[in-house]
């Protein structure tokens, strides 16, 4: 049968790559990137989306392509001023963008509401336009909604090493949940580079680059553990060395196929998801990596001592 | 590992068939209504419409309460021929400082004998320097916000229906809030100075006596007119409540030709209004709507019938307004709208093309690789994962969930994930094979020792997406549900359904090497 047999092979039958020789380059690479994403988090900082920012932001399509003068006249005839009118997506689609006035002022949500049908308004005046998209955001619901999503990561991370805990030695959860957030900054440092918007979405995107890097550190630690009952002997380094060449080819396999699901969201999924595609995929880049030359050599370096009390001593190679 | 019996092989064919069942009405219409049919309602992301968030404003709640217990106060002292002093409103509480501080025992006695609305609703007590405060307690005043917001939710129910709006929902979000949902309203304005008006209507006699003055007296308030134009000196004493209307309409009057509103009291209104007009022929009677007059007529003669009309120089969408928000009745606090998201029909036509493109892509692509990269197993795997859609599909409607944008992007994510346990499966069982084992020892070690490690994988995802469903809000959640979801149904396709294809294919074919 033509389909019986697979065509093709990812990863050679039984490699041996020794991963751990190369642990330190890999640990000051990952914290030179950390290091530098958290840099670019405080300064230029991260773009915030309307969710975490609060404001307005209309969509909208003109007849033929835009042009801002008008579109701006026609904002000024309503009284909306300090407006933000920028291209977006075709010639033909504008985004306008408001800032809420601050919530010192009595009425401030009143007003904000008022914003957005003056807006509504203006483009009315228009020929043939229509509005796309007409989001407003109050300040007190944009720090909530920020704090939400703040909670929803950190409580995960928790929820996380929690489960590492009770299914493996503290040594692998510390492991895992310091990868985890080293995978976060990286994130991070994506999202500030490429002008993302952070939003409610995007926090979703990075909860389930966790999740799947999380899933790809079970399985390498899985087979780790497995590995430490079979071989009382074999010292550590040697030993995640086999695990991560063991499941090498599953981890790559893996990879593959979230990626080639993601892949045409990002190419086609549309303004709204695309943003969050490629952050899956960056997520799923790093998260994969960071298995094998983060994780696995924290847990090296941790474990040396504890997991492996009665090996001989690691030979030079 | 090896043996699947008849039985939990038929169950597990049945839970596909049921769940491909249960996919049925998403695409075909329903034979009978007597038929359960249970469909994903698609967001407002994808078919265009509105998202408001709605707070009710609590301190105006509380503020109405403080100043009726204000007036109860002062009613319950004089009819006790006790006096007071510095009668105030704070906060949460009514103070005020007994006449003589011999006062002070029946002050209490008394004030302790007022009504409560609820038990424990409000404590007297002497404080410091003499003064006696009525305090409103945190649990009234919870239990109080919690009332405004199921009256306020009902009469926002009320008052959308009756604006035509097709499936609208209505829900309470948190202690003080309502998220109004409007499938097909891509421009919600309408509806949003609907929901901005409080529509509490009174009758007030008009102090006469006071137009001109630059203070008011005692009970009596300056009220702005409708019109923006003046003030009309009204007392404060309401003679006639708007609550009591049975029924509103909007007309055109037949003498002069403007739009009026009509209006029918029930019988305690009738009989109030009947009283009042009676004794007050001649007198001026302030219609106040949202503490604005309206018009201020002169009585002509007693108005027994119960039926009024008011003209105050309405515009057709005006009085019909009006009318109607007289019918739905008033809100006890006013909204505030605090978030407003709203969708065009043709943004939400783009993005079922494009995700449900992007979705068809990504899935034939993740066919495509375990097909070319695990041969007959990788095509069980496509079975399963086949099925998983179609479990997920099921589940999702039997939940009636609402698909949003990010929900579809999860259950994308979901199939890629979904993969993964099948090449766990696969990856042991090659590994088996290059370890010398026969065909059927690998294929038991591969499920065995795969199964741990696909059970510890998922049970973090799943944590880790039960916590957003948890803490999320809004589009978070959709997306949150379906991976949670998602990840129940990976594990019944791949733990029962694929490897039952597989263990079925040996014992029919009993093979000396793997297909691997």
């Amino acid at each position: 049968m033509m389909f019986d047999r697979p065509l093709l092979r990812f990863v050679p039958r039984g490699t041996k790559i020794n991963f751990m020789r190369g642990r330190f380059i890999g640990l000051a690479t990952s914290a030179v990137l950390s290091i530098a994403s958290l840099i670019l988090f405080f300064h230029p900082g991260l773009t915030l989306g309307l969710d975490f920012r609060g404001g307005i932001v209309v969509e909208a399509r003109t007849q033929g392509p835009a042009d801002f003068n008008v579109i701006r006249a026609a904002l000024a005839s309503e009284h909306v001023s300090a407006a933000g009118v920028q291209s977006f997506g075709g010639p033909d689609d504008v985004l306008i963008r408001l800032d809420t006035p601050p919530d010192s002022e009595p009425d401030h949500e009143a007003r904000t509401q008022a914003m957005v049908d003056s807006v509504r308004h203006a483009i009315a005046t228009l020929p043939g336009a229509q509005v796309l998209r007409a989001d407003a955001v109050g300040a007190s619901v944009s720090k909530e909604l920020f704090r939400n999503g703040m909670l929803a990561l950190g409580i995960s991370l928790l929820m996380i090493l929690a489960y590492i805990w009770f299914r493996f030695e503290w040594e692998f959860a510390v492991s895992a949940v310091v990868t985890l957030v080293l995978d976060l900054t990286k994130a991070i440092g994506f999202l500030v580079i490429t002008h993302f918007e952070f939003d409610l979405v995007m926090v979703a995107a990075i909860l389930t680059i966790l999740g799947y890097s999380t899933n790809d550190k079970v399985v390498v630690y899985d087979r780790v553990r497995e590995n430490l009952r079979k071989y009382r002997t074999m010292p550590l380094a040697e030993l995640i060395d086999l695990s991560i060449n063991e499941t090498l080819s599953r981890t790559l396999g893996t990879s593959c196929t979230v990626f080639l699901a993601a892949l045409p969201l990002a190419l086609f999924g549309g303004a709204s998801l695309s943003g969050f595609a490629w952050v899956m995929l960056f997520g799923i880049v790093v998260g994969t990596s960071s298995s094998i030359f983060i994780a696995a050599p924290l847990l090296l370096l941790m474990g040396e001592k504890r997991l492996r009390r009665d090996a001989r001593p690691p030979t030079r190679p | 590992m090896m043996y699947y019996s008849r039985l939990r092989m038929a169950s597990v064919i049945g839970v596909c068939l049921i769940g491909l069942a249960l996919c049925l009405p998403n695409f075909i219409r329903q034979p009978s209504p007597s038929l359960p049919w249970r469909q994903i309602h698609l967001g407002l992301d994808l078919r265009g419409g509105s998202y408001l968030l709605l707070q009710v404003d609590m301190a105006s709640v509380t503020a109405d309460r403080l100043r009726g217990l204000q007036d109860e106060t002062r009613q319950t002292l004089l009819k006790a021929g006790l006096g007071y002093r510095n009668l105030a409103t704070g906060a949460h509480e009514v103070t005020f400082t007994p006449r003589t501080p011999d006062e002070t025992q029946p002050d209490l006695k008394a004030l302790r004998a007022m009504p409560m609305n609820a038990p424990g609703e409000f404590e007297v007590k002497q404080g410091e320097n003499g003064q006696i405060a009525i305090t409103l307690s945190a649990d009234a005043a919870r239990q109080r916000a919690y009332d405004a917001v199921t009256q306020s939710i009902e009469i926002v129910r009320r008052r959308i229906d009756a604006t035509g709006a097709i499936d609208p929902e209505i829900t309470r979000q948190g202690e003080d809030r309502i998220i109004v949902e409007l499938p097909g309203i891509s421009d919600p304005e309408r509806v949003k100075n609907l929901l901005g008006t409080t529509a509490k209507m009174t009758f007030h006699l008009v102090a006469d006596s006071a137009i001109g003055s630059a203070v008011p007296p005692a009970g009596v308030e300056m009220l702005p007119m409708s019109s923006g134009q003046g003030t009309l000196p009204v007392f404060s004493h309401v003679d006639v409540d708007g609550a009591d209307l049975t029924n509103a309409s909007a007309s055109i009057d037949q003498q002069s030709g403007e739009w009026a509103v009509n209006f029918t009291f029930d019988s305690t209104g009738a009989q109030e209004f009947g009283d009042v007009t009676r004794t007050n022929v001649g007198k001026r009677f302030a219609i106040v709507l949202d503490n604005k007059v309206i018009e201020a007529p002169v009585i002509r003669t007693a108005i027994t019938g119960g039926n009024g009309q008011i003209t105050g120089g309405f515009s057709a969408q005006q009085a019909t307004d009006i009318a109607l928000l007289l019918r739905a009745g008033a809100l006890p606090a006013p909204l505030n709208v605090i978030e407003q998201r709203s969708i065009g029909p043709s943004l939400g036509a783009d993005s079922i093309r494009a995700g449900g493109y992007s979705l068809a892509a990504g899935f034939v692509l993740v066919i495509a690789f375990m097909a070319l990269f695990y041969g007959r197993f990788g095509w069980y795997a496509n079975i399963a994962l086949l099925a998983n859609l179609v479990l997920m599909t099921a589940i999702l409607s039997l939940f009636e969930a609402t698909l949003t944008l990010p929900g579809m992007a999860g259950m994308l994510l979901t199939l890629g994930m979904a993969v993964d346990a099948n090449i766990l499966i696969n990856e042991r069982i090659r590994e088996e094979v290059a370890r010398g084992r026969s065909a059927l020892q690998a294929m038991q070690a591969g499920f065995e020792r795969a199964t741990a490690t696909i059970v510890d994988s998922n049970a973090t995802a799943l944590l880790a997406h039960v916590m957003l469903f948890v803490f999320g809000t809004g589009p978070v959640r959709g997306f949150a549900l379906t991976i949670t979801i998602g990840i129940v149904t990976t594990l019944f396709t791949t733990l029962l359904l694929s490897r039952m294809l597989m263990v079925r294919w040996y014992a029919r074919t009993r093979p000396s090497t793997l297909p691997v």
